[in-house]
């Protein structure tokens, strides 16, 4: 692979994540590479969003190292951080496979709220921005024209002002990607974004997805089942399975892998001899989609 | 400007034009009625047969009255809007519902009567005293209002924080202030304990935050009921420092140095007018005020900040502010301190009017009527508080007046008794048809185009 050689920036090494005698996430190491989409795949129950929340930091990883690194050279080892400092000094964000909008607060607002760190700086930590400080009002009217930047990307520019609970589903889904892509992030990950969309809202996102990626330095991080906005954007692909990586690679290299066929298909250990064949069937049905 | 509503379905059967008429008809009606039976009363002096004029009277009738009507428009005669109504007036084009065409007048209208409120009473006693009482509930409530209906924190032990303010003036004016500065600073102690009284409220709310920032729900609930415990016990129990339940003595406030008493050196004789009681409580009733204004104005500005969006945005979903870089923790913590602090204000105000504290006003009651004020404004209504404020505290001092029951009442039972349960049957009433408050819409605190208030129904109410 031509994008091994750059350097990741995400690596997860000998992830494992323990509850109690449960062991979701087994020894898993992958790397996600500077603007690329990487899509962490694998059958329900697998640890996909397990992986997200270890990098996120919403669990601390039992074992394992999860580094991140930006442009400059500085690293992050994400599994010694708080999830907020996360989000904040190593720029990770992320969406949720049940959508959490601020629901009560417009559309708007959700967005400001995204850019919290930010304003809070320019508000002197709420004092100078009590006493009606000047810079405040700058931060705040640039913090209002990216959020509307955003709006108009993700075709939301006309609910600016609508709560965000009452947007439907499809527009909720496409103002959480926003919301996150307010924070200025360097890794976004996105867990199901696709989830619940009709064909139309995916080929709507997987657009979406690539323009991102090639319009700001951010690389991706996807969790999904739909498989036509995996193979459709996706440069690279992770499988799991029990907690364990089964293939990593390119999407033709992983629609390939016996493996992954056999994770998805269940095919028995016995009929290995035959899950060559069966996999070659497959993997051109697969291609045909794609 | 055309507004939409937001939450449409409720206001929809309401006509407000007829309903206009309807009211203007009323009051004439009402007016002509009144003029000869209720304006003029008849007085029997020793030489002469004399007429008084009663129109406060004809005037609170006439807005019992309105009111009366308003409400049976709003809520019992529109379930069945007459047909014939209907047809005559067609396919209106959205129009705004009344709580935004009035919306932001009901604020400058309050502040206005409040400021006028002695002038409109001659300076009579007992009006500036229920003004003085409802004031500093309503500076408690909007407070209290920052950490329940913005944070979504649910904080049971408010008035720990109101004790603190108290008895930071009362230790600070008799004890610490004479013995550091000497016995000149009293009649200033008022003015810089204020700011100290607030900020040492502020550090306890940040002492009470530090162990419940992991609770949620009953805990945080069950901990805060605690902490305001405790500090009424050490109250009582720390002797030696406090005075325990015998309470301590607290000089008046001074109007910036010069103190209201007869003779020279007085408010009065600075002024050159007539030594009157009357001039501290208009004193104190603009004091407090000012500091709810205060409290009003920096609480609405805090709002528009990242800090108060992320107060809002917790009480939302606070795993996805964690997933923005938001600190909960200190979000949490400056929630509980900024609370707190105006509740230390409103306690150093409380022990100068009293002229006297002890533990005995800082019971549990009291923080339950502060989060029942807030409650049944409406979570986040800074509006709804105040008349939240005014129909509790209001009902309260209805209950002392109360003597027309006497006759009826068992020998020896006061209606002042009833009180509690006049009160829990209008919150039984309250959250059986309004259960999310007076004001149950919240205005966003950015916009684009236009400002849409965000119905209730998909506002959160915070972790508990």
């Amino acid at each position: 692979m031509a994008t091994a050689k750059k350097t990741p920036v995400l690596s997860a090494e000998h992830v494992t994540m323990r509850f109690g005698g449960l062991t979701a996430v087994s020894d898993l190491s992958f790397e996600a590479y500077p603007n690329e989409i990487t899509a962490l795949i694998g059958p329900n129950g697998a640890g996909k969003t397990t992986v997200f929340n270890c990098i996120t930091g919403f669990y601390k990883p039992t074992e394992g190292k999860i580094a991140l690194r930006h442009a400059d050279g500085t690293e992050f080892l994400l599994e010694r951080m708080d999830d907020f400092r996360i989000a904040q000094h190593a720029r990770v964000a992320r969406t949720f496979q049940n959508i959490r909008l601020f629901s009560g607060m417009t559309v708007l607002e959700n967005l400001m709220v995204a850019q919290h760190n930010k304003l809070m700086l320019a508000s002197g930590y709420t004092i100078a921005g009590v006493l009606g400080s000047g810079r405040y009002r700058r931060a705040e009217k640039a913090a209002i024209d990216l959020a509307k930047s955003w709006l108009e990307k993700v075709r939301l520019i006309d609910r600016a002002d609508d709560p965000a609970g009452d947007l439907p589903y499809g527009d909720q889904r496409r103002l959480e990607i926003a919301r996150a892509m307010c924070t200025d992030p360097r890794l976004l990950c996105l867990d199901e974004p696709a989830a619940g969309l009709n064909p139309r809202e995916s080929e709507e996102l997987n657009k979406l997805l690539r323009a991102i990626r090639s319009e700001n330095d951010v690389s991706i991080l996807l969790i999904e089942h739909d498989m036509s906005v995996v193979m459709g954007i996706s440069d690279h692909i992770v499988v799991l399975d029990y907690g364990q990586k089964i293939s990593d690679g390119t999407p033709q290299h992983v629609k390939t892998d016996p493996a992954v066929i056999r994770a998805y298909l269940g095919v028995d250990e016995e009929e290995e001899e035959r899950d060559a064949l069966a996999a070659r069937a497959v993997a051109e049905a697969l291609g045909g989609q794609a | 400007m055309p507004v939409q509503d937001v939450s449409a379905p409720k206001a929809q059967g309401h006509d407000w034009w007829a309903i206009g008429k309807d009211m203007i008809g009323t009051a004439i009606v009402a007016m002509l009625i009144m003029w000869p039976i209720v304006a003029w009363k008849s007085k029997i002096t020793q030489y002469s047969l004399e007429i008084e004029p009663r129109w406060t009277l004809v005037f609170i009738i006439l807005a019992l009255l309105l009111a009366t009507r308003l409400a049976m428009h709003l809520f019992v005669w529109n379930r069945a809007p007459s047909p014939v109504a209907a047809a005559a007036r067609p396919a209106t084009p959205a129009k705004a519902t009344l709580s935004e065409q009035i919306g932001p007048w009901v604020f400058p209208v309050l502040v206005a009567f409040a400021v006028a409120l002695p002038f409109i009473f001659h300076f009579e006693r007992r009006p500036i005293d229920l003004g003085i009482y409802i004031l500093t509930y309503i500076m408690l409530a909007w407070g209290l209002n920052i950490v329940v209906g913005l944070a979504g924190l649910l904080d049971l032990g408010y008035v720990a924080f109101y004790a603190v303010g108290a008895y930071a003036y009362a230790l600070l004016s008799t004890v610490y202030f004479p013995y550091w500065f000497g016995d000149g600073i009293v009649p200033w102690a008022f003015y810089i304990t204020l700011p100290v009284a607030g900020l040492l409220a502020a550090l306890w709310g940040v002492i009470l935050g530090f162990p419940v920032l992991r609770l949620r729900g009953d805990y945080l609930a069950i901990v805060t009921l605690a902490f305001g415990e405790i500090i009424r016990l050490v109250l009582i129990n720390w002797f030696s420092f406090t005075n325990g339940p015998q309470g301590i003595e607290v000089p008046k406030a001074t109007f910036f140095g010069l103190p209201f008493k007869a003779g020279p050196g007085g408010f009065a004789d600075f002024f050159g007018i007539q030594h009157d009681r009357i001039y501290y409580y208009i004193f104190l009733y603009y004091v407090i005020l000012l500091l709810a204004l205060l409290t009003y104005f920096v609480t609405n500005r805090l709002r528009r900040l990242p800090i108060g969006r992320a107060w809002e945005a917790l009480r939302e979903d606070e795993i996805a502010c964690r997933s923005l870089g938001i600190n909960t923790t200190n979000t949490k913590l400056t929630a509980f301190a900024i609370g707190a602090m105006f509740g230390g204000f409103a306690g150093c105000f409380f022990a100068t009017r009293q002229g006297f504290v002890s533990p005995e006003s800082f019971v549990f009651i009291e923080s339950a009527i502060i989060l029942a004020i807030v409650v049944l404004g409406g979570l986040g209504s800074q509006i709804g508080i105040v008349f939240a404020a005014i129909a509790i505290m209001g009902s309260f001092e209805l209950f002392r007046e109360l003597s027309v029951f006497d006759n009826y009442l068992p020998e020896g039972t006061d209606p002042v008794h009833f009180r509690m349960l006049a009160v829990g049957l209008a919150m039984v009433l309250m959250m059986r048809f309004r259960p999310r408050g007076f004001v149950t819409r919240r205005q966003p605190t950015v916009f684009l185009k236009q400002r849409k208030a965000v119905s209730g129904d998909l506002v959160k109410e915070g972790h508990g």
